[in-house]
């Protein structure tokens, strides 16, 4: 019998159900509430999987081709794709350490100074999952990982609000509202360079700028343009015959479009499914969390910044863009892995960098900054990589500046502990 | 009656609105069907009320419901009246 417990509790998908479940029970929630929203919790988990299956096949061909023609790995990184990646195998530790995290965030908000309760859902997912993979490929297992991966989540969920909040307090206008999202050091980095820089620059929001780029907020849009261009320049440059074999005969530049659209599909489905797993457990999150801590601030999720300076965001994002292309040519030049500038951390961390740099350094501000936030975002997973294990050989990983950093410090600690 | 709330991903910011909508719905006793989602997917969705902060409204514009665009993420009371003023000119309240 608790073989057979035991057994279930292992299929992450009906682990994040039960999480759900609890959220919903604790709420108080009518059962059929709680039916509903369990067994949408599980069909959110394997719908992401799902899309994990389609967009890894996609990007599978694009590392072929890259090899092929460049004798180096190529990597895009994407959050959505890798993490959908790595549930496969560390589902259950990350579904423990998100649920027991987000609890040691509540703890540390109730106790310390650091008051702060993270609600981009998405993000916590993600770390929780990256906190997984790095402790495992460390040796940790059992209720050590659990416990260990959870004071970390719960820390990293608390501290990271607590950096962005000066410049969030000068944006905002507002101390009422913190800002949550694990891309914090670039956008900090943003800040400081504008601040370094932007002596007398006037606020980009003073300038006439063209809305031309709006259609890039569509982000199942702009990824499938973007891979577009990477798929069909790595097709022409790996050769048709290759590709042709690759693709059983179709012709080399549609495989590479198709290819790149159907890799935009991969990752929206597993949008949707991330929607879908997150749906009962945020709100449950907030609730217990207003109730523990009333005076905690909420911090959340980048965009909340956009509407105070749409201009900042577009130069964010074109010149984030333009320092991942500058970091990738470097790369290119030391012959390291190369790091392709992935338009999803581009725009999103890209434009908030922009928004950050704008708020201490006017136009030069958001210029630079955002230009430094894309070198960096660029040259961090090249080092975050070798701490993942398995993982680290994927044609993607993640992203946002703040990944690269927690990982990079937890994977290089843990190796002196274990070995 | 549905609300249906669009952000770029239709992860973080869209899913924040839509907790507040639900909020504010439930204290003017209406009753709707309140939900959260990127912007590809709100185009194909038919809803009587779209959501949106300034940066991205425009593009909810024509899709058949009335529009809500939002100056701030975080001013409940903006979203407050904003949601008001739709309800009442779609005769819930």
């Amino acid at each position: 019998m608790l073989d057979l417990i035991l057994d279930i509790l292992s299929v992450p998908a009906i682990l994040v159900g039960l999480i759900a479940l609890i959220g919903l029970v604790v709420q108080k929630k009518p059962s059929s509430d709680v039916f509903k929203g369990t067994i949408k919790t599980i069909l959110g988990f394997l719908v992401l999987s799902g899309g994990a299956a389609i967009a890894v096949d996609a990007l599978g061909h694009f590392g072929v081709m890259f090899q092929e023609a460049f004798n180096v790995q190529g990597v895009v990184p994407h959050n959505e794709a890798v993490v959908a990646m790595a549930l496969e195998k560390f589902g259950t530790s990350t579904a423990l350490i998100m649920a027991f995290g987000m609890l040691a965030n509540i703890l540390i908000a109730r106790f310390t100074k650091l008051k702060y309760i993270f609600l981009t859902g998405h993000h916590t997912l993600y770390m929780a999952c990256m906190i997984a993979v790095i402790l495992v490929v460390g040796g940790l297992e059992g209720t050590v990982l659990i416990i260990v991966g959870s004071i970390l989540l719960g820390l990293v969920m608390a501290l990271f609000p607590a950096i962005a909040h000066p410049t969030m307090k000068k944006i905002t206008g507002t101390d009422d509202v913190a800002f949550g999202h694990f891309g914090t050091v670039g956008y900090v980095l943003s800040a400081w360079v504008g601040k370094l820089v932007g002596k007398n620059s006037k606020s980009t929001e003073e300038m006439k700028f063209p809305k031309g780029l709006g259609f890039l907020r569509d982000s199942s849009v702009a990824v499938a343009i973007v891979m577009g261009l990477f798929y069909i320049v790595v097709a022409i440059a790996s050769g048709k015959t290759f590709v042709e074999e690759l693709s059983d005969g179709q012709n080399f530049i549609i495989f590479a479009i198709i290819q790149a659209i159907t890799f935009a599909g991969g990752v929206y489905i597993i949008l949707a499914g991330v929607r879908l797993i997150l749906a009962e457990i945020i709100p449950a999150f907030k609730g217990i969390s207003e109730k523990i801590v009333p005076d905690a601030k909420p911090a959340l999720d980048c965009p909340v910044v956009f509407p105070y300076a749409p201009n900042a965001v577009l130069i964010g994002f074109l010149s984030s863009f333009l320092g991942g292309i500058v970091g990738m040519l470097v790369l290119i030049g030391m012959k390291a892995t190369i790091i392709l500038p992935g338009v999803v951390p581009h725009f999103f961390c890209g434009a908030t960098a922009g928004v950050f740099g704008n708020a201490t350094g006017g136009k030069r501000g958001a210029f630079l900054g955002a230009f430094a936030h894309g070198l960096l975002i660029t040259f961090l997973p090249v080092l975050l990589m070798p701490v993942l294990g398995d993982l680290g050989f994927a044609n993607t990983t993640f992203s946002d500046a703040d990944f690269g950093v927690v990982g990079i410090i937890l994977g290089n600690i843990i190796k002196i502990f274990v070995h | 009656m549905k609300i249906l709330v669009a952000c770029g991903s239709g992860l973080g910011s869209s899913f924040m609105i839509e907790m507040n909508i639900r909020k504010i719905i439930k204290e003017l006793g209406v009753e709707a069907e309140v939900s959260h989602t990127d912007l590809s997917t709100a185009k194909s969705e038919k809803a009587d009320i779209y959501v949106g902060t300034r940066d991205i409204a425009d593009q909810l514009i024509g899709l058949g419901g009335e529009v809500i665009s939002l100056k701030s993420m975080i001013d409940f009371d903006e979203l407050k009246d904003k949601l008001k003023s739709g309800l009442g000119k779609k005769g819930l309240i």
